[in-house]
């Protein structure tokens, strides 16, 4: 599946396209298919996002597996840091994303 | 230390004021990304891996208390509550908000810093021996001239937009604490036969995927020319440099490309032009900025006595301090790498004790090192004890300086845009691993980098350790025989790289071939200059 991603303008954070807003949980993120430049353009020109970019996924029974472990790491946050990621509670969840 | 002067802080202020505009003009959609870009980035804004990144100057690593505290309080106010150390001397965070950028900015102008110049194809952030000022062995204290030339180099239009960023490290004693021969241009200043001082210019150095050691290209360059010297350096290579290709641009590949004589030829050329042009500061300026930095109030009557009889406290003075020009006197380290821990991360707390302990054991000073650890550089050898008592109450005390643990790791791809793997958590495994070895391996520096930008200076580790990405997995490769001393070497690449689990154990194994051939006190660097690669390649891939 082909999934958009980008930065929030202001804070900075990872956000991902949900299909009518740009979520925080990458696990929202669904299949653009061949929309993605147009979400893209429209997205940026109304500078509701930063450095908008496609990526690939997957769903599997775990939930949604991005392509490469660079969007995996974003998705999750820094995973020396895991008090700091979205998912602080799960200390395992670093060793998922490599 | 330099305090700004009314033109100085007058820059700072209105920078901060002209920023605060952009931003504005940014987030009500007034500019676009691409024309905002090049703005924050000149205020040393990146957009990194998961939100905005700030990274702050410190002048030659030199830092004041109450700097070192307005670090410490930005870490709390803007950040989450902690701030990295770099291999530039400078300070990142990781987790910035962009309205909130200029509020930091405007915080940090308040204690005389700024973000400016540490980013983009400009002159950067200039470094400096962590020693400066204190070492024994210094002829004079390199801050001065460096402090001249961060001058010079502030908002000079002609270099704003250089072919590539561009660095320059000031040193003054033969021991090269800087990595100096690894920059754009490395100054040493030194004395000619007569007894005066000049500098020994070095140009065309650096890391990055294109490693070079920067060749000498005049041995002796009066003060009172120093200025127009790097002018004619810079102009050179702002004419000729290769603006056509991103990674051909730096100047290391110009002096290579030209060679270092028909470089040093153009140099001279524009050299004797430039001094027709009298662009050189006059002395007396150079004399303002050294007024700043006499030795403070030294106890000329300080004991040197040491009480060891605490046998923690006496391994941590044995690896962590260093001699001091004055009597009853020392360096003291203090190590950002805690056994497992984040090399150059510190908490907000602990930035404001060492900012506390600067001012109450070291003169208001403490400086920061390219190895990602701070200097209190003017200890009373009396308060010593008392001082490394709060240090490892705090999870500072670690006597670990130039040992195995004692890693420099870039951010890697934890935080890094850049990165093609992350780099902190093999240094973690690493320091996990070795750090009960250290005191039977001794010094041996280790460095990883997570991508081929070279952040970490794998290429200068003893022991270096290069990220990639092989095929959307993590891959490292392994080299040997780095240093970034007066004797600077590149590090040569073993064979074929090793995962995560992988990297760590051959480290280890090369550990295991030094100590099973080390010849008396050999370092683990001059075990393998003597015995060469083959010795660890055997071991390592067996």
């Amino acid at each position: 599946m082909i999934i958009l991603t980008g930065n929030d303008l202001k804070s900075g954070a990872v956000v991902w396209w949900d299909g009518k807003a740009w979520s925080l949980s990458a696990d929202k993120a669904i299949d653009v298919g061949s929309e993605a430049d147009a979400i893209i353009a429209r997205e940026s020109a109304a500078q509701r996002v930063n450095a908008a970019y496609a990526v690939d996924g997957e769903r599997t029974g775990d939930g949604l597996r991005l392509g490469h472990i660079k969007e995996r790491i974003r998705a999750l946050g820094p995973t020396v840091r895991m008090d700091l990621t979205l998912n602080p509670g799960d200390p395992e969840a670093g060793k998922r994303v490599v | 230390m330099y305090k700004y002067d009314p033109y100085d802080q007058a820059m700072v202020d209105t920078r901060v004021a002209e920023f605060r505009d952009q931003t504005k003009r940014r987030i009500d959609g007034k500019l676009s990304e691409d024309q905002f870009k090049p703005l924050r980035l000149m205020n040393g804004l990146y957009l990194q891996l998961h939100a905005y990144m700030l990274r702050v100057a410190v002048p030659y690593g030199t830092l004041n208390a109450a700097q070192m505290r307005m670090l410490g309080d930005i870490a709390d106010k803007y950040d989450r509550g902690y701030g990295h150390f770099t291999t530039r001397q400078n300070i990142q965070y990781n987790w910035i908000k962009l309205d909130e950028a200029p509020d930091i900015l405007a915080d940090l102008a308040s204690v005389e810093m700024h973000a400016i110049q540490t980013s983009g194809n400009c002159i950067r952030n200039i470094s400096s021996d962590q020693y400066a000022g204190a070492a024994a062995d210094e002829i004079v204290d390199p801050r001065p001239y460096a402090e001249l030339l961060r001058q010079w180099s502030s908002f000079h239009p002609e270099f704003t937009y250089l072919p590539r960023k561009f660095k320059i490290a000031v040193i003054a004693s033969e021991t090269d604490r800087a990595a100096m021969k690894l920059h754009d241009i490395g100054i040493q200043i030194v004395r000619n036969a007569a007894g005066e001082l000049g500098c020994a210019f070095y140009a065309g150095g650096g890391m990055g995927r294109t490693p070079m050691i920067a060749p000498c290209i005049r041995e002796f360059v009066p003060l009172d020319q120093m200025v127009t010297y790097a002018e004619a350096a810079l102009r050179v290579y702002n004419r000729y440099g290769r603006r056509d290709n991103k990674y051909k641009a730096r100047i290391k590949i110009l002096v290579h490309e030209l060679g270092a004589a028909e470089y040093t030829r153009q140099v001279e050329e524009e050299f004797a032009h430039l001094l027709t042009q009298n662009i050189e500061p006059p002395l007396a300026e150079l004399e303002r900025i050294k007024a700043h930095f006499t030795d403070p109030a030294f106890d000329t009557a300080a004991s040197d006595t040491l009480d060891r009889s605490d046998p923690d406290f006496a391994l941590w003075v044995d690896t962590n301090c260093h001699a001091h020009k004055q009597g009853g006197y020392i360096i003291a380290t203090i190590s950002l790498k805690p056994v497992g821990g984040i090399p150059g991360d510190a908490s907000a707390d602990q930035i404001r004790l060492m900012a506390d302990l600067a001012r109450d054991y070291s003169f208001d000073e403490c400086r920061v090192t390219h190895a990602q650890n701070i200097v209190l550089p003017h200890v009373r050898k009396a308060d010593l004890y008392a001082l490394w008592q709060k240090l490892d109450a705090a999870g500072l005390g670690t006597a670990n300086l130039d040992a195995i643990d004692d890693i420099i790791a870039c951010p890697g791809l934890d935080y890094c845009s850049l990165a093609n793997a992350r780099s902190i958590p093999v240094a973690q495994k690493l320091s996990e691993r070795l750090a009960p070895r250290r005191g039977e391996i001794g010094e041996l520096k280790l460095k990883i980098s997570g991508c081929i930008n070279a952040c970490g200076h794998h290429h200068a580790g003893h022991i270096g350790i290069l990220g990639v990405d092989k095929k959307g997995t993590e891959n490292y490769q392994l080299l040997l025989g780095g240093c970034e001393g007066a004797d600077t070497s590149l590090g040569k690449i073993t064979g074929p790289g090793f995962d995560e689990d992988g990297i760590v154990d051959a480290v280890e194994k090369a550990t295991d071939v030094y100590l099973a051939q080390k010849q008396g006190s050999e370092r683990f660097l001059d075990t393998y200059r003597r015995i060469g690669m083959e010795p660890f390649k055997e071991a390592i891939y067996g």
